[in-house]
């Protein structure tokens, strides 16, 4: 009997013992009826062939693991990111359920968002009767001090009118006249969750922006963008502009929301950006966006009101933060302070000491596109180089951007740009075309397992580890993390690749 | 730091008064009907648990109310998610924008065997990834060419199926027609299933309309070679509703081919097409989950005459009553059978009971899961002690609520599609020492300072069926419960709390 209350098997050991081996030997002889081992075997390599590559990447209809996800959730998130905020997102329920999960397997934290649970009557009818009470319920439940209203697919594509059935659902008393509904329609046929997240930034802008007259000031706005890595991100930033004096708004910042602690009591709106902050964020000298293409539509309003831009692409590493942190002295005349110079010291110093390591290393990326960008744009500055670079959600205009960033370095001179391509496609490019490492999300692991190639974990989701978003990947203290992680996975793989005793352990070096 | 739970069914009902409250007056109208305590009843105690209580007053299967945070899913989420998704040599199509099928990529931790990407196919996402153009101009051309890029990089795949999303039923796609196009070209069983997340009111109506896919693409298609060429047996039996969550039904098989019986079919945890297609050769089939599967075993005791009968692997009382009752259905030589298996996992049980129960017993636990274990695993807590202040489900049916009145005593309080506020409030008052639902729940009532199990993937463990599993049962609930981190909530420079009351 493989089972023992002293020592507990579960599912990680339970199935390897010879009772269930045997059961499932017997199971796959008897009753699957399926491939003989010479055949998977065989297709098993073809699936790994360059002639396989080329009918893979020939592929015009069908999506195959792809790295992207729908625009609600990334319009629920950003909403999740002002104070007292409750998403609410109109369509079908199972929408939101979904969104709720999959952010809360990232963070490790609640998610709160409702939905306006449209059924059959409503496809046919029109979901106003579903806004208008849902409004109401979730006002006198959720005691939320705004409601921001997005969509999943089915109310897009009867055609509901956000605007128009706020406004009735005003009329009728489901929340008072002035409370604050900004809306976004966020159709899940286009774009993916990054113009989700652009469509509700849009929103809240045009909200609260909406008929003041604009008194210019110094202070400078910060949209931060889909990033899983948030909580961290936003307190680095926070830390870092107000080392420098400098008086900004982050304008979405899920920084406490995703961060609460344990201490008894669940908090369903926490921290957040004030909604008198966003109001005033007209006022601002500038806006800046971490996340180009997080934020197209949104940064329109902002040069609209007369606002100074500045945009940038997921900044890692020494030189994407200097630049960011030179643009914001440049627009708010405050210096760079001698303590982040003595940081940005510490991140070249930490650089320099493994450079022997980090050099001529090659990396397959993948993720959204201003990550795409800014990842690579760092392990070149380390020295790696980047040979695949993959945004399913990325643009030809992308993958323009993308191009110009490898051609500046001569580490980027081997290196592809894949836009629109998914996480199949990338397997047949790793089988034929292999990396040192890889870096990604946790969907990654199944590409680690088909092709034996490390994946580091660097962006959202990541399910399968736990933490890793509690700490920052911007900013010289963040360019510590991801390049300590990095580190990590080469040391893991020279010790594995030295792994076998009496055969190839000469390597197996205590000093490195 | 869990207080006492409440004193009787009195404070309860107060309990439902006081969240009802907080409700608009249309929507408390339709909520009360959904919350309830369980009364007394005149039906004799069920012959396993010895209890009786009336449980289904509440009303269930009706639409949820919107804005107030339900915790339900869709009727995709029913199909594909639970019933479609599981099984291997297939590749299921999640036929509509990206997102379904991206949120539940690999999230139902259905195990399976096989080489992913070659011969089997469950932790992939497929998706036709609808654009504008496609919403616009329809998708039954761009999902013809799906299925034969799948066809052609897939050579292994031994059928197709089309998990209709939201918009396809909007749009007026003719998916039927596509599968029966497509099934002539390539040969290969495809079978397009109506699953749009509008439909229905939660899951449930998902699960039944891809039994009923099941039914008419795969049953009463044209006999497939591994059917014609199975040689039906005396002992051959289907296991009907175990999606192999951590491994389940291996840990359920393992007992069933021990007392003698032939498995030929797990619908749906690591089965393969032939596996559903030979099902009608069974003599018998065997459910765990019924509110998903037992539309497709009345039909088959309908169509087939094979009889099925409902049992229930979780905690050895009813595990061995199970194997009892399955074995009551064959010869004697079964019967004898199961009496040895039953002899030879006794001590284990003892064992473990002997570890775990001492830390456990009388523990209080509420629990809201989906369609069967709201009641199903109140045996196993129960083995260890463990007692249930309250149970609710997702999308049960009346009939599953009148079920669950033999296994919660009177007195208990039942929560039909609870809302977020509702259940946070129940925690709050109650405060039972553990609670067991989902992943949205998890974190919000762990800070509240109750340990919690998800009872949808096991929280990544499991099995949980069988005699293996009950032993992964009592070490995770006591690791959930004993746990140190429990008593660090509170900084010990601050005075603790004084409770309200």
């Amino acid at each position: 009997m493989p089972q023992s209350a002293d020592k507990v098997l579960d599912h990680s050991k339970l199935f390897h013992e010879p009772e269930y081996k045997e059961m499932l030997a017997n199971k796959k002889a008897t009753y699957e009826c399926g491939h003989t081992a010479e055949t998977i075997h065989q297709i098993g390599d073809w699936t790994k062939s360059w002639e396989y590559r080329e009918k893979n990447l020939a592929r015009e209809a069908v999506t195959i693991n792809p790295a992207k996800a729908c625009q609600p959730v990334g319009a629920v998130f950003a909403a999740q990111g002002y104070e007292g905020t409750l998403p609410f997102v109109h369509g079908s329920q199972g929408c939101v359920a979904y969104y709720r999960s999959h952010l809360s397997r990232h963070f490790k934290e609640p998610s709160a968002a409702v939905s306006s649970s449209m059924t059959e009557d409503a496809a046919v009818f029109g979901g106003l009767t579903n806004m208008v009470d849902g409004l109401a319920n979730a006002y006198a439940l959720y005691k939320p001090k705004m409601i921001a209203v997005s969509t999943t697919c089915m109310a897009e594509v009867i055609g509901d009118d956000l605007n128009s059935f706020i406004i009735q659902s005003k009329e009728k008393g489901s929340v008072p006249e002035d409370f604050p509904v900004p809306y976004a329609h966020t159709p899940a046929f286009v774009g993916s969750h990054v113009d989700g997240y652009d469509n509700a930034q849009k929103g809240f802008l045009d909200l609260f922006w909406e008929g003041a007259e604009r008194k210019a000031g110094d202070s400078i706005n910060i949209i931060p963008g889909f990033d899983g890595y948030a909580v961290a991100n936003n307190r680095e930033l926070t830390r870092m502009l107000d080392m420098m004096g400098v008086g900004f708004t982050i304008l979405g910042d899920v920084s406490e929301v995703y961060d609460t602690p344990s201490d008894g009591e669940y908090r369903m709106y926490a921290g957040g950006t004030k909604l008198e902050d966003a109001k005033a964020s007209i006022n601002a000298k500038a806006t800046i966006s971490m996340q180009e293409w997080c934020s197209p539509k949104t940064m329109e309003v902002v040069e609209k009101v007369g606002q100074e831009t500045a945009v940038f692409n997921y900044p890692m590493g020494v030189s994407a933060t200097d630049s960011f942190l030179m643009k914001v002295s440049e627009l708010t005349g405050k210096a760079i302070p001698d303590q982040l110079k003595l940081e940005r010291g510490r991140l070249v110093d930490a650089m320099a000491d493994s450079q022997a390591y980090l050099h001529g290393k090659t990396f397959a990326i993948f993720g959204d596109p201003d990550f795409v960008l800014g990842m690579a744009k760092f392990v070149m500055e380390m020295g790696g180089e980047p040979s695949h670079c993959l945004a399913t959600n990325g643009s030809k205009k992308w993958a323009k951007q993308m191009q110009a960033v490898l051609d500046a370095s001569p580490f980027g001179a081997k290196a592809q740009v894949w836009a629109g391509k998914d996480l199949w496609h990338m397997r047949s490019l790793l089988a034929t075309e292999p990396t040192d490492f890889l870096i990604g999300s946790s969907y990654g692991k199944y590409l680690e397992r088909d092709t034996g190639i490390p994946l580091i974990r660097l962006t959202f989701p990541i399910f399968d580890r736990h933490h890793h978003h509690r700490f920052p990947t911007w900013g010289y203290q963040g360019g510590l993390t991801v390049l300590v992680k990095i580190l990590d996975a080469i040391f893991l793989k020279a010790d594995q690749d030295a792994g076998k005793v009496g055969e190839t352990d000469m390597s197996f070096d205590l000093t490195r | 730091m869990a207080k006492d739970h409440v004193s009787g069914p009195e404070e309860l009902e107060s309990i439902i008064q006081e969240v009802l409250e907080a409700y608009p007056a249309k929507a408390q109208k339709k909520r009360a009907k959904h919350l309830s305590v369980t009364t007394a009843t005149e039906e004799d105690p069920d012959p396993v648990t010895g209890i009786a209580s009336k449980c289904d007053s509440t009303k269930s299967n009706i639409k949820s109310i919107p804005g107030v945070m339900t915790i339900r899913g869709c009727a995709y989420a029913g199909s594909k998610g639970v019933v479609w998704g599981p099984i291997k040599d297939m590749v299921h199509i999640s036929h509509g924008p990206v997102g379904c099928g991206q949120y539940s990529w690999s999230q139902r931790r259905n195990l399976y065997t096989g080489t992913t990407g070659v011969d089997s196919f469950v932790t992939m996402q497929f998706t036709t990834d609808f654009q504008e153009k496609d919403i616009v101009f329809g998708g039954d051309k761009k999902l013809e060419k799906t299925i034969d890029e799948i066809n052609e990089l897939f050579p292994l795949a031994n059928g197709v199926t089309v998990q209709s999303e939201c918009p396809i039923g909007l749009i007026g796609d003719d998916i039927e027609a596509v599968a029966k196009k497509k099934n002539k070209d390539i040969g290969k069983t495809i079978v397009p299933v109506r699953c749009e997340g509008f439909r229905g009111v939660s899951q449930s109506l998902g699960h039944h309309i891809a039994n009923d896919a099941i039914r008419d693409w795969v049953i009463e298609a044209p006999e497939s070679e591994a059917k014609k060429s199975y040689e039906p047996g005396p002992y051959d039996v289907n296991i009907i509703g175990d999606y192999n969550i951590g491994g389940d039904a291996w840990a359920s098989r393992i007992l069933l081919e021990e007392i003698g019986l032939n498995v030929i079919g797990c619908w749906s945890g690591d089965a393969t097409l032939a596996e559903m297609e030979r099902a009608p050769k069974a003599q018998l089939n065997l459910i765990h989950c019924y509110r998903s599967m037992n539309y497709i075993c009345r039909y088959m005791e309908e169509k087939y005459n094979i009889g099925w009968m409902e049992y229930n692997f979780f905690g050895p009382t009813q595990i061995a009553a199970s194997l009892r009752a399955i074995a009551a259905k064959f010869d004697e030589t079964i019967q004898e059978n199961a009496e040895k298996v039953i002899a030879k996992y006794q001590p284990l049980v003892d064992q473990v009971l002997a570890k775990y129960k001492p830390r456990l017993e009388g523990k209080s636990v509420m629990l809201y899961v989906g369609g069967l274990r709201p009641r199903h695993v109140v045996t196993a807590y129960d083995d260890l002690g463990m007692v249930i202040a309250g149970t609710g489900y997702e999308f049960a049916h009346n009939d599953d609520y009148k079920r669950t009145g033999h296994y919660v005593k009177e007195g208990t309080l039942i929560y039909d599609d609870v809302t977020g506020y509702e259940l946070e409030k129940f925690i709050e008052k109650i405060r039972p020492d553990l609670v067991g639902s989902g992943i949205k729940e998890k974190y919000p009532v762990q800070k509240m300072g109750i340990p919690f199990r998800q009872m949808h993937s096991w929280d990544y463990s499991g099995p949980y069926h069988g005699y293996d599993g009950f032993a992964i049962f009592a070490r995770d609930m006591d690791m959930a419960i004993n746990n140190p981190v429990w008593g660090l909530f509170d900084a010990p420079w601050e005075t603790p709390a004084v409770a309200a009351e």
